[in-house]
């Protein structure tokens, strides 16, 4: 069972932010395509650092606790951190602006939700 | 082996993903209430996972490529990493549901059912990442 460790903490991080999908309208899987490209060229930049750290012996996973399936020097589970954590932060994101859509004020996507009645400077302050 | 190379790449991933928020593609997440809401539950957890990884040595460190300040286990480095990783993401998740180009407008007002629908521009791409994917 040890070996299932590292999966474990990410099947729990899976489960554990499923609920934001559905209770919370977060409605990231149901825009999995979005969320696809959203999430590759980040995480492949993180893996090649990941990566180049592993093999320059940065850091390095204890064996005892993996499946034991590796790509190159990282293993699976490793490569499954950068696609799970990015899909929770984006569950956390979109389930906060469900909740509170006024708090987009100041980026790009304070207009999209509100209409032009937002007073608030902020967002348009740069006059662009 | 670099000394405090972690330390380095740490507080390169931050200014990396401040850089792209605020001026690259700018998407000013980081200007918004939103975000920070969503960033200190991100951490919180990120705290435990973390604590989890190092604290068992399911992941360990080199001494030398980091200050050795520690955070539930975890090298304090790992919060440049994560919040590199996490906002970096969203700074993109963002950008795409603006980049919908004159369709934008409409989103306004139904983006969710639109967002819903597969059947917009973006779905080859998409697909072959996917396939990438699988092979690892």
């Amino acid at each position: 069972m040890r070996e299932l460790a590292y999966l474990a903490v990410l099947l729990a991080c899976v489960l554990g932010t499923l609920p934001l999908e559905f209770v919370l309208h977060a409605k990231v899987y149901r825009r999995w395509q979005r969320a696809v490209v959203a999430i590759l060229p980040v995480a492949a930049v993180f893996l090649t650092w990941d990566y180049l750290a592993t093999r320059a012996g940065w850091w390095h996973f204890d064996r005892s606790y993996l499946t034991g399936v590796f790509a190159g020097p990282l293993p699976l589970e490793e490569l499954l951190f950068f696609l799970v954590i990015p899909v929770c932060g984006l569950l956390t994101f979109e389930a906060v602006r469900h909740l509170r859509p006024e708090w987009a004020r100041g980026s790009v996507l304070a207009a999209r939700r509100a209409p032009p009645s937002v007073s608030s400077p902020r967002a348009t302050g740069d006059g662009s | 082996m670099i000394d405090y190379g972690y330390t380095g790449g740490s507080l390169l991933a931050i200014l990396v993903a401040v850089a792209v928020d605020l001026w690259v593609l700018r998407t000013r997440l980081l200007r918004t209430r939103l975000f920070w809401a969503t960033y200190a539950i991100v951490v919180f957890f990120q705290l435990i996972v973390n604590g989890v990884l190092t604290g068992l040595g399911i992941v360990q460190y080199d001494p030398r490529v980091m200050l050795g300040i520690r955070l539930a286990y975890a090298p304090i480095e790992d919060l440049g990493f994560g919040f590199g990783l996490v906002t970096l993401t969203l700074v993109l998740w963002a950008w795409l549901e603006t980049r919908r180009g004159p369709g934008g407008a409409a989103a306004a007002t139904g983006a969710t059912t639109t967002e819903a629908a597969p059947s917009k521009g973006n779905t080859t791409e998409p697909m072959t990442h996917q396939g990438q994917d699988r092979r690892t």
